[in-house]
């Protein structure tokens, strides 16, 4: 639970509720970026992901460089993934 | 790759590793990781064996699941029992064991427990299920904490009153001073925590240097991180400085994240103490909820046991996480107690000393003392 997992905002979604699609690893996921508010990401923009929320912003190097060492772990990488896959944060009440 | 091999560059790290051991000298060197990630990242990259004897790194209390005492799960697990309700909690925590079992075989027999990945996940089970309790077992340093604020503060504003927070969130300072008041351990400096630094920012290290005269280094995630780190408190050692640097500037900074702090303070408050396993109680060392979220707390909502239990004696966790003696040394080490079979939380969580040392520090042992290191 631990990992930070970067990604790059795809897209802005509901601005109330924080939320962006985020391409992680080359699949779109909905994660909130409530704690980045003051960062004003744009598409393109690379965060480090963890459970869920956007902590940090990064350049592209450190993305690439995070997203190198995390393969290294392998399976843990993987299931911190598919856990991701799981998730279902979405926009709206229940929707 | 550029950026890849620029961080794990053999000819960087070797150069790193000869400057390490000119200035260590004929001098002894400990150091302690706080952080579980590096701890990860030392035993991953065998980084304890290029390192000279004269510089010793000290695995830390800096992984959230380890250090959740077995009373909590017990606690949890109670709750997970409770009719109607769902229990909803990372991966890491399902097998951490408590008195009699973990939330897996709760679950086997007949509780409820479902895993998320995130608390909004919880939180959006609960908006899908209004007529039963959905519980979130929240754990974390401040790395994790402003995610389940967050989370609380949603739920507040959707009005949804079947969401509830079992709040075991921990703080990186108090365990830090515990373990500099220790008599049991002289430590050299410390390599900073990484991500929870993304969030308190580094000047809350300032008592490492001012209290206590030991310098601190932010630290990345890299192997060459780790080095560069380890040379830069060298340095500040041989120069006589006593400073907190921050190696990991590209995604720490001085002040933290602002929000993240300030969505910390709406939502929890201090508790006056917290029992930490193997460290015993700590005064002000974790979060609760503020009585403004009384209504989502489960603490105030439901009868939990909180009976205080005492780890299994075969298990050394403690001592691990003081950093006194290293994953290797514990009585039941890789028999009694394995990643398949954790009886202590150090073994349950990948970022738990025990669990590292065991899926790759001991190939890296076992070849350095072939080789003769």
């Amino acid at each position: 639970m631990c990992l930070g997992i970067p990604g790059q905002v795809i897209e802005l979604l509901e601005v109330h509720e924080h939320l962006a699609r985020i391409d992680v690893s080359g699949v779109g996921r909905v994660v909130n970026i409530g704690l980045l508010e003051d960062e004003h990401l744009a598409p393109g923009d690379w965060v480090l992901i963890h459970v869920g929320f956007a902590m940090s912003k990064i350049d592209e190097d450190e993305a690439r460089r995070a997203l190198e060492g995390l393969q290294l772990l392998g399976r843990e990488l993987d299931d911190e993934l598919q856990a991701l896959a799981t998730s279902r944060i979405a926009t709206g009440e229940g929707g | 790759m550029r950026f890849v091999d620029e961080y794990r560059d053999p000819a960087a790290a070797r150069a790193l590793i000869a400057r390490i051991t000119e200035v260590a000298g004929d001098d002894h060197f400990k150091f302690m990781e706080v952080c579980g990630g590096h701890t990860h990242t030392i035993y991953r990259h065998g980084i304890e064996h290029v390192l000279p004897d004269t510089v010793e790194l000290v695995h830390g209390p800096g992984c959230p699941v380890c250090v959740i005492p077995m009373g909590r799960v017990d606690d949890a697990i109670a709750v997970a029992q409770t009719d109607g309700v769902i229990f909803t909690s990372f991966g890491d925590m399902m097998r951490v064991p408590g008195s009699s079992g973990n939330l897996l075989e709760a679950k086997a027999r007949g509780a409820d427990v479902r895993f998320v990945y995130s608390p909004l996940d919880a939180l959006r089970i609960a908006v899908e299920t209004p007529d039963r309790d959905v519980v979130f077992f929240a754990v974390g340093f401040e790395t994790t904490a402003p995610s389940t604020a967050l989370t609380l503060l949603r739920a507040r504003e959707l009005g949804v009153t079947n969401f509830r927070v079992f709040c075991n969130h921990v703080t990186i300072v108090p365990p830090i001073k515990a373990i500099l008041e220790s008599p049991d351990l002289r430590l050299d400096g410390f390599l900073g925590p990484g991500h929870v630094s993304t969030v308190v920012g580094n000047r809350p290290y300032r008592f490492v240097t001012e209290q206590y005269g030991k310098p601190l280094v932010t630290t990345g995630f890299e192997p060459l991180d780790v080095l560069q780190a380890i040379d830069m408190l060298l340095a500040q050692i041989r120069e006589g400085r006593c400073e907190i640097e921050n190696q990991y500037a590209r995604v720490v900074r001085d002040e933290g994240n602002p929000r993240a702090l300030a969505v910390l303070a709406e939502v929890f408050e201090l508790r006056p103490h917290f029992e930490w396993r193997g460290l015993g109680f700590i005064s002000q060392s974790a979060l609760k909820l503020r009585p403004e979220f009384a209504a989502f707390d489960v603490e105030e909502q439901y009868r939990i046991p909180g009976v205080r239990v005492a780890d299994p004696k075969a298990c050394q966790c403690g001592e691990v996480l003081k950093g006194v003696i290293k994953p290797w040394e514990c009585k039941v080490f890789g028999t009694a107690c394995t990643p398949e079979t954790p009886i202590g939380t150090c073994m349950v969580s990948s970022e738990g000393a025990c669990a590292a040392y065991y899926n790759f520090g001991r190939l890296h042992r076992e070849v350095a003392v072939t080789l003769g290191r």
